[in-house]
Parts: C-alpha cells; sequence; structure tokens
C-alpha cells in the first residue's frame, strides 16, 4: 500500500512539475493544481497510513495522526485560495499584456494582441 | 547617565537647525550650537572622574537573552575624542557660519553636521559592539550627505558615493570581526571584550578578526591602499572637511585601532601590517602633497600621510609609541583643523584654491596668513608647535624597532624621510601662497574675512603654541588618561616637554627640517620628475570599476531572470531536486522497519485510475475542458484516498474545494484564448522538462516511501489525550485547528481573506475580451438559465444550508468544522448563481463579501481578545455543557464562535472570488463597462 501511495505522490509531482515547465499559463496553472494535490498528499503522508482509524477520541482503537491532517486542511483550503490567485492574474496578465505565454518571448501572439486591443480600444 | 546625555543631546538638537532655519543665519547658527555645548558641559563636568580613570558606564537592556544591551561608557580616550568632537564641531558651527552663502540651505546642512556629531559621539561611547558599528556606519552615511552638500556638482556626488562605498564597505568587515570577537569572548561589552586579549590572540580566528578589523579601520582612516577617496571628498564644503577630515571621521579608524589596542595588538601579525601599512601611507601621502595645486588637495594628502604617522605608531611595538600615537591624534586634529579653516578663508576671500594663482597674499591678508603660517609650521614640526613634540616621540620611537631584523634601521631612516617631505609641503603651504609673487588673476581682490570666522582659526592656533612650549600644563592629565585607556594598565614614565636635550630624534628633526626646505628649494626638479608618469584619476578608475561591477550584475541577472517563467521555475526546481536528492544519497536502505500495509484491489484500481487521470491532463493540457475533467477526476481520486485512510474531514474539505476549483476553472475558460495557437515547446526542451520532471517525481516518491515506512514519533500523543479534557472536543483535527493551534488557522484565515480581497482587485477594470461564440463558432444558447436546474437547485438550497449547519455546529466533536460548512455553503450559494445567473442573485444577496471576510475576522480575533478580558493568554478556549431541551445534553464553547469567524471568512472568500469572475460574464459587467 505504501509503495503505490508514494508511487502516485511521485506521479503527481512529475506531471505537476512538467506541467509547471510549460510555456503557457494555462498548463501552468495545471501544474501547480497537481503539485498541490502532491505535497498535501505527501504532508498528509508524513502521519504515516491508517486505515479504518479516524482520530476521534472513542471512535477506533488505533488513531490516526491528527496534526498532519489539521496542516493539511487549511493547506487544502489555502491552495485553493492560491490556485485562484494565480488563475485570475493570469486572466488579468492576459488581458493587460494581451498573450498568455510565459516563456519571456515577445510573440506574434502578443503583438497581435496588442493590435486588437488597440483596435478595440479605437 | 552621563555618557549617555553626552551623545543623546546632540541627537536631539539635530531638529533645532531645521526649526530655527527662518530666525535668519545668526539664529540658526545661536541655536545650533546650544545643544553640542551643553554636551561639551556634561563632559567636562565628568573630567575629575575621568582623570581619576572611574568608569563610567550607563546600560539599558535591550535583548538580554541575547546577551545584548545599550550600553555607554566614558573612559579617558571615549573623553578625548567627545572633546575634539565637541569643541572643533562647535568652532566649525560657528566658522560655516560665514562661509556657507545665503544660497546654501543653512539648517540642512547643520542638520547633517549634528546627525555626523552625534553619529561620531555613538562610535567613541559605545560600550557594545554591534552598537559601535551602527554608529559606524552612520558615520559614513552622515559624511556622505556632508560630501555631496553641494549635490549640483558632480564631483561632490561622485567624491560622496565613492567615500561612501569604501569606508561602508569596510564597515562591513568591521562588522564580521567585531562578531567574530564577540563569538571567541562570549561577550559583546567592549570594556570586557578588552580585558579578554589573551582569549582572542590565542583563537584560531585571531588572523582572520584582526586582517576584517583593520580593513574597517584602515579604509576609514585612509590608509593606503584605500586612500583614493579621502582627497575626492574634499568636494565638501570646508567647514566640514576642517570637521570630518582632519579631527573626527577619518580619526574614526585609529581610534578603533587604539580603543581595541589592549585586545587586538600584541602580535607580530598586528605590528607587520599595522606599521608597515602606516609608513607606506605616511609616505605616499607626504610625497603626493607635495605636487598638489589645490590647497584642500595639498592638505588631503597631508592628512592621509598624518593618518599613517598615528598608525605607524599603534603599529610600533611599544608602549611609549602608542602613547605617542594618541599625542599626535590631539595635536593633528589641532593644526590640521585650522589649516583647512585657513584655507577655506582664502578659498572664500580669494575665490580660487589653485597655489598656482595663489601667491603673495600675505599683504592682502596679513592677519590670516600669520595664523595659517603658525598652523602650518606646526604641521611641519617646527620646534615650540604642539606638531614638534609628537613628530619627535614617534622618531624617538622608530628608533627602537627591531621588527625587519637587521633592517630596522630602515624605519628611522623612511620616517625621517617622510618629515622632510612633511616639511617641504608645509613650505610649499606658506611660500607660494602668502609669498612668491603676485597674485595670477584671481576672480575676487583677497581681503582680510569676518571677524568672526577667523576667531575658530585664533583658538586653535593658540592651542598649537601653548601646547608646544608648555605640553605637561596644556595635555599632560588628557594624555595621561586617554593613554590609560589605550594601554589598559599603568603608564610607563615617559617626558612631556619642549627640550629633551641633545639627542637623536632631535637630530632627526633638524635632518628633516633642513631636508625639506631643500626639497622645496629644488622643486621644479621634483615636478619635473612627478610630471613624468601620467596622473591616474582615482575617481575614474573607480567610476570605471563600479560601472564594470554593474554591467557584470545586470548580466549575471539577465542570464538568471530572462523575463521567462520557464526558466526560473526549471533552476528553482533543480535547486529543490538537489537539496531534496542529497539526504537520499546518504541513506542505506529505502525501505525501513514499519509494518506495511496490505495492497487490495480496490486500492490498486483507484491508483490506476489517479495515474491515468493525471496523464490525461497532461496530454490534454491544450485543450482546456478535457484537461479540467481528466484533473477532477484526480481530485475525486484523492479526496476519496484521505477518506479510506481515516482522514473524514480532509476528504469533506477536499471534495467541497474540489467543486469550487472547477467552477473556478470553467469561468476562467470562458475568458481564455478559444483559439490561441499552442505553443509546442522544441522538442528537445519537452525531453529535458520531462527528464526533469520525472527525476523531480521520482526524488519525492522515494522520498515518501522512505518516510511512510519507518517508525512515527509525534507530538500528536499530547493532543489525543488533551483534546476532551482540554479543548472539550471529540474530534482532534478540529480541536486542534481552533484551539491547539488556533493561532495558526487565525494567519491562514487572514491569508484567505487577503488572497479574495486581492483577486477581487485583480477583476477590477479587468479589460477582457469576451468571446460571442464558442470555439467552433456556434453562439452561445440563449437559454441561459434553464428552469429545470434553476428549480432543483433552488428547493436544494435550504437543505444545503442546513446541511453546513450540522456540519458546522457537530465540527467540534464529529468530522465537520467551519472550514468545511463554510465550504458547504458556498458551494450551494454558487450553485444559485449558476442556475439562476448574477441579476437573479444580486436582488436576494444583500450584504457584500468583502463584509463577510472582515466579520469572520473580526469575530475570530475578538473570540482570542476575549479569553484575554478574562486574564488568560490570546485564544484560550473555554467550554461548558449544557441541556437543551430536545437536543439534549449540548456543548458549548468559546471555540464554536472561533469557528463561526472561519465559517463566514470561508464563505466571504469564495464567494467573493467565484462571484466576481462569474459577474464579468454577465451583462453586468459590460454596463459597468460602458457606464
Amino acid at each position: 500500500m505504501e509503495l503505490m501511495y508514494s508511487i502516485c505522490v511521485g506521479f503527481l509531482t512529475t506531471a505537476g512539475v512538467f506541467l509547471l515547465l510549460r510555456a503557457q499559463t494555462f498548463p501552468v496553472v495545471l501544474g501547480i493544481t497537481l503539485l498541490s494535490y502532491a505535497v498535501n498528499l505527501f504532508l498528509f503522508a508524513s502521519g504515516r497510513l491508517t486505515v479504518n482509524g479516524a482520530s476521534i477520541v472513542g471512535a477506533s482503537e488505533v488513531y490516526a495522526d491528527p496534526l498532519p491532517q489539521a496542516l493539511v486542511l487549511t493547506a487544502i483550503v489555502i491552495g485553493f485560495a492560491m490556485t485562484a490567485f494565480v488563475l485570475i492574474l493570469a486572466m488579468r496578465a492576459r488581458a493587460d499584456l494581451g498573450s498568455d505565454q510565459v516563456d519571456g518571448r515577445s510573440s506574434t501572439l502578443r503583438k497581435h494582441g496588442n493590435k486588437a486591443r488597440k483596435e478595440r480600444q479605437v | 547617565m552621563t555618557a549617555l546625555w553626552i551623545l543623546l543631546l546632540p541627537a536631539l538638537g539635530m531638529v533645532v537647525p531645521l526649526l530655527t532655519a527662518k530666525w535668519g543665519r545668526n539664529g540658526c547658527t545661536l541655536m545650533t550650537a546650544l545643544a553640542p555645548l551643553a554636551a561639551l558641559l556634561v563632559l567636562l563636568q565628568a573630567t575629575p572622574s575621568v582623570f581619576q580613570a572611574i568608569p563610567i558606564v550607563s546600560t539599558f537592556e535591550w535583548v538580554p537573552i541575547l546577551g545584548l544591551s545599550v550600553s555607554f561608557h566614558l573612559d579617558g580616550l571615549g573623553y578625548l575624542f567627545g572633546l575634539l568632537i565637541l569643541g572643533i564641531g562647535l568652532l566649525v558651527i560657528l566658522y560655516a557660519r560665514y562661509y556657507l552663502s545665503d544660497r546654501d540651505n543653512m539648517g540642512r546642512f547643520y542638520a547633517y553636521l549634528i546627525f555626523f556629531m552625534s553619529a561620531m559621539l555613538g562610535v567613541v561611547l559605545s560600550n557594545n559592539v554591534v552598537q559601535l558599528w551602527f554608529f559606524w556606519e552612520l558615520t559614513s552615511i552622515s559624511s556622505f550627505l556632508l560630501i555631496s552638500f553641494w549635490s549640483h556638482k558632480s564631483d561632490a556626488r561622485k567624491g560622496a558615493r565613492m567615500a561612501l562605498t569604501v569606508t561602508g564597505a569596510g564597515g562591513l568587515a568591521l562588522l564580521a570581526a567585531l562578531l567574530l570577537m564577540a563569538d571567541v569572548t562570549g561577550t559583546y561589552e567592549v570594556r570586557e571584550l578588552l580585558q579578554q586579549g589573551d582569549v582572542l590572540r590565542a583563537s584560531d580566528y585571531y588572523t582572520v578578526i584582526v586582517v576584517l578589523f583593520l580593513l574597517g579601520a584602515f579604509t576609514k582612516s585612509a590608509q593606503f591602499p584605500f586612500h583614493f577617496w579621502l582627497p575626492h571628498a574634499m568636494a565638501a564644503p570646508t567647514p566640514v572637511s576642517a570637521y570630518l577630515h582632519s579631527a573626527t571621521m577619518v580619526k574614526a579608524g585609529v581610534f578603533l585601532m587604539a580603543r581595541f589596542y589592549p585586545a587586538l595588538s600584541g602580535t607580530e601579525l598586528w605590528f607587520v601590517i599595522v606599521s608597515l601599512t602606516g609608513m607606506i601611507t605616511m609616505l605616499v601621502g607626504a610625497y603626493l602633497a607635495l605636487f598638489k595645486h589645490d590647497l584642500k588637495g595639498l592638505l588631503a594628502y597631508s592628512t592621509i600621510s598624518h593618518l599613517g604617522l598615528i598608525t605607524l605608531l599603534l603599529g610600533l611595538n611599544t608602549q611609549l609609541a602608542a602613547i605617542a600615537a594618541v599625542f599626535h591624534i590631539i595635536n593633528h586634529a589641532v593644526f590640521k583643523a585650522s589649516l583647512f579653516m585657513a584655507a577655506g578663508i582664502i578659498d572664500h576671500e580669494s575665490g580660487t584654491r589653485d597655489m598656482r594663482k595663489l601667491n603673495g597674499l600675505f599683504k592682502y591678508m596679513p592677519y590670516t596668513a600669520t595664523l595659517a603660517m603658525v598652523a602650518a609650521a606646526s604641521m611641519a614640526g617646527v620646534p615650540l608647535m604642539n606638531g614638534f613634540l609628537s613628530k619627535e616621540m614617534m622618531f624617538a620611537e622608530t628608533l627602537t624597532q627591531e621588527t625587519l631584523g637587521a633592517l630596522s634601521w630602515w624605519i628611522p631612516v623612511l620616517a625621517t624621510l617622510a618629515g622632510a617631505l612633511g616639511v617641504a609641503y608645509s613650505l610649499r603651504f606658506m611660500h607660494d601662497v602668502f609669498f612668491n609673487g603676485e597674485p595670477i588673476d584671481l576672480p575676487r581682490t583677497p581681503h582680510e574675512p569676518p571677524r568672526f570666522m577667523r576667531v575658530p582659526v585664533e583658538f586653535l592656533v593658540v592651542l598649537c603654541v601653548f601646547v608646544g612650549i608648555i605640553p605637561q600644563f596644556m595635555v599632560g592629565d588628557l594624555l595621561a588618561a586617554a593613554s590609560l585607556a589605550v594601554l589598559q594598565h599603568e603608564l610607563p614614565y615617559y617626558s612631556l616637554s619642549l627640550w629633551h636635550g641633545f639627542n637623536l630624534p632631535l637630530l632627526m628633526s633638524v635632518v628633516a627640517v633642513i631636508g625639506g626646505a631643500v626639497l622645496y628649494w629644488h622643486r621644479r626638479h621634483l615636478f619635473h620628475f612627478y610630471g613624468q608618469f601620467a596622473d591616474r584619476d582615482a575617481k575614474q578608475i573607480f567610476e570605471g570599476a563600479v560601472q564594470a561591477l554593474q554591467t557584470a550584475m545586470v548580466a549575471v541577472n539577465h542570464w538568471l531572470d530572462n523575463a521567462s517563467l520557464q526558466r526560473f521555475m526549471f533552476l528553482l526546481v533543480l535547486l529543490a531536486l538537489i537539496l531534496a536528492a542529497s539526504p537520499l544519497l546518504h541513506l542505506h536502505e529505502t525501505v525501513g522497519t514499519q509494518p506495511q500495509l496490505a495492497l487490495n484491489w480496490v486500492v490498486g484500481l483507484a491508483a490506476m485510475l489517479l495515474i491515468v487521470a493525471t496523464l490525461l491532463t497532461v496530454w490534454w493540457s491544450h485543450r482546456r475542458l478535457l484537461a479540467l475533467i481528466a484533473l477532477s477526476v484526480v481530485g475525486l481520486i484523492v479526496s476519496i484516498s484521505f477518506a479510506y485512510f481515516s482522514a473524514p474531514d480532509l476528504a469533506l474539505t477536499q471534495l467541497s474545494v474540489e467543486v469550487a476549483t472547477i467552477i473556478l476553472f470553467l469561468l476562467a475558460l470562458f475568458f481564455l484564448p478559444q483559439s490561441s495557437p499552442v505553443i509546442d515547446s522544441p522538442f528537445k526542451i519537452i525531453v529535458r522538462d520531462l527528464g526533469v520532471a520525472a527525476l523531480f517525481g521520482s526524488v519525492i516518491g522515494t522520498l515518501c516511501y522512505v518516510m511512510l515506512t519507518r517508525p512515527l514519533t509525534s507530538i500528536s500523543a499530547f493532543f489525543l489525550e488533551n483534546s476532551v479534557p482540554g479543548g472539550g472536543g471529540t474530534n482532534v483535527v478540529n480541536v486542534i485547528l481552533v484551539d491547539f493551534r488556533g493561532f495558526d488557522t487565525l494567519g491562514e484565515i487572514t491569508v484567505l481573506g487577503i488572497a479574495a480581497l486581492g483577486i477581487y482587485k485583480l477583476l477590477a477594470r479587468i479589460p477582457l475580451y469576451m468571446p460571442t461564440t464558442d470555439s467552433k463558432g456556434h453562439r452561445w444558447s440563449q437559454d441561459r438559465h434553464p428552469v429545470l436546474l434553476a428549480l432543483v437547485s433552488q428547493s436544494l438550497l435550504p437543505l444545503a444550508l442546513l446541511v453546513s449547519a450540522y456540519i458546522f455546529l457537530r465540527g467540534h466533536n464529529l468530522p465537520g468544522g467551519g472550514f468545511i460548512a463554510g465550504l458547504i455553503t458556498a458551494v450551494a450559494l454558487v450553485q444559485q448563481y449558476v442556475a439562476h445567473g448574477v441579476d437573479w442573485m444580486k436582488g436576494r444577496i444583500v450584504f457584500n463579501y468583502q463584509a463577510i471576510i472582515a466579520a469572520g475576522l473580526l469575530i475570530a480575533t475578538m473570540t482570542g481578545v476575549g479569553s484575554m478580558a478574562f486574564g488568560r493568554e490570546f485564544l484560550t478556549t473555554w467550554f461548558d455543557y449544557v441541556s437543551w431541551p430536545i437536543v439534549g445534553k449540548f456543548e458549548i464553547a468559546s471555540a464554536l464562535i472561533f469557528d463561526l469567524g472561519v465559517y463566514l471568512t470561508v464563505v466571504g472568500a469564495t464567494l467573493l472570488i467565484l462571484a466576481n469572475l462569474g459577474k464579468l460574464t454577465t451583462t453586468e459587467r459590460l454596463r459597468a463597462g460602458e457606464g
């Protein structure tokens, strides 16, 4: 079970990092989301895996470690806020710069976008 | 308190000139002088105790846990420097009143001057090394402001920048040295450090400490090869030069060496570095001074030479040499300040400082000329002047040296040569300026300066003569007290008097005077010789070096950050990879001893699904809708796995966040370019990224496996034990969130609120292009809000709210709580937005979401503050059980109120994000945009 879990975490990380290195914003945001799944699972794993042991006093004999769970719970919510922020930042960047590229090159797309924007303003 | 007041009075007086500048020049000068005068009186009142070597210390605790305190002390050395700083400072204030023109901003000048004075006093009075360093850097900053006072001049700006760079960089070296010293001896107190000389000398770090320390001292005191900044600092107004570059700032370096003399000197290393540097500086300075045509340039190089002399004395292996060094500090300050002021008068009254034009001024200003010549004679070391006495002491000490072994006779010979050069440039100052024919087209006809502009010069010159004739009476006690502070033990016998009989030092003086006269007489040949070498401008070299550095740094920066997120991320991932992988390399076994759970086919299937969905997310990353669907599958499996591995709270949270995330993505998809060309990276880049990502993923996966298979030592037993008795709840995760680690949660919901507000701001007036058709060119459906969806979701709303209330209330004991309930409420409301549209919701949701976030944060914080009202720590919770009819025994806890704050913040933040983004897709936005 532990091996399977670790493979999944490693796989999510790989996919997240790969998407993080793409040249456009949307894959990057997808990558961040995948990476945050991986991070949350990894953090959660620091309490080891327990089956049928929810840390509710009196509910079971062995309790799962509640501390990583508490940490991960807030991490999930903050992760949502962060994903939302990055996504909206990407939208804003596209609206203001006319491009969704993050590879540092000034592309034909950007020029095109600028022109389109100018036309709209006229 | 004495030591503190001496610093505090001028520090408070810093604002006086700014406030009184409008009172006119006399009023401003008078008021400005009050604070230093008061400080001087305080200092003088402490004279008896200082001369009896009674330590005056005032200490205030600062960071006691680190052994740091704010501490001031006044001993003989500090007293001497305090006297120079305040005494000469007052004279300079008077002098500057006449020197500055109407166009200069007098209030600002005086404010800078007093700022510098306070910083300098801080250096000499500090008893804590960190504090000493702080004031040390303040002197660099304030001198920067003073040198660049005439900021419209390029020379002033460049000179100031050079001085700041050199002395500031030296200051950093000094900080390192002081911290190392404190580390070795275990104390930050200067007074205690001085007693620990043996510990320091025996330490392994001794060499490093001495080198760094001397870097700080040498840069400040313009010692070779760092001497180049001082001549360029002459772009400052002359009062500044008279103050900073004769008596105080440049003396800070020698002060530092004298201050830590007992702690650091006494080794071969110290003597060799310090004496050789001093000797070279003395010679180079004296040699170059001879060829400067600028009056202040001559004085600047002369100052370098004399600072070299003092350094040399501090590097000679005798106690008498240290006493001579202290004596020369006094003498040099007195005659050089007066010479600078005289040079300023000449500049002021004749309009130039160029000695090729300035000739025969004696007949125009006989009185000033006499004063200047007396001071110059002191600089040359002519008998009856104070400069003679300390110079002769220096000559006497050079005779006893053995540092250079059999070649030690070089030291007195070179010292005599430097003395002769000193006589030569002093003669040039006297003869060239005041005699030697007629002035050559001066901008103004020179005349005597205003009466009171001369007073400071007169005062100092009189001191020169009196100290020169009756030294014991004038400065005997002062010198003894200061020397005692430098040596830290009983003084050896020395005699302060004009006449010591016919001896070798006297002969050296005579040789120096005659040799200097001969040198000056044949100066034509010397100038010819000097003229053969190209004149290298230190300023250009320095500016060039700075620019080269800047260019190099810009190149490095461009290499590192070329505006490409990809490249930046790549470097970051590589770095993380190295950091994460290196510990794994040292681990012998991958599998640990922890017993593992058996794999069953359900889990295996879920894992397969996760991997396939992840792969599809990557594969479809350009077909956005499909990628989103795959992503939501990943999220679902993650939440199911939380549920499987005994984390129901996490599963609930992940599930509701998943809904919110996907809605968010869908909304964003609407605005992202429908038909943007896919910018496919080159194949080799894809391979490279895949390789790095796979490496990174495998490292993280291994790390995860290594961790999972090793036994757990956790602090969670405490939480499990105390959850019910201490927090009153059986759901330990929730109790941790709202009770044990409530402060963390408060921070986290604050971040959530900030992120939501940031998004709100980002969305404001966003110039988005709204597509009118979908990617295939179909117009959007007219039937935006299907009736069926509207009806179902509307009837579901009360149920959803009820569920969230239930989840919220039971959270303390069973899976649930503020976070989850908040997300459920938010999702329920977002569903209404989806089903009915923004316009429909607008009339029904009357409160704005910012207010909800604010209310949530306020409630959570006030719960914390509330516990303080009962005399408890911030966020201490209280709980009790009450019996309600029907419901039965029910717990009420203050943590529940805190959780309400969490709930409201989550609801507010989620809806603020989603509703605002959603609003953009409707006609609502269009109307706002048109309006």
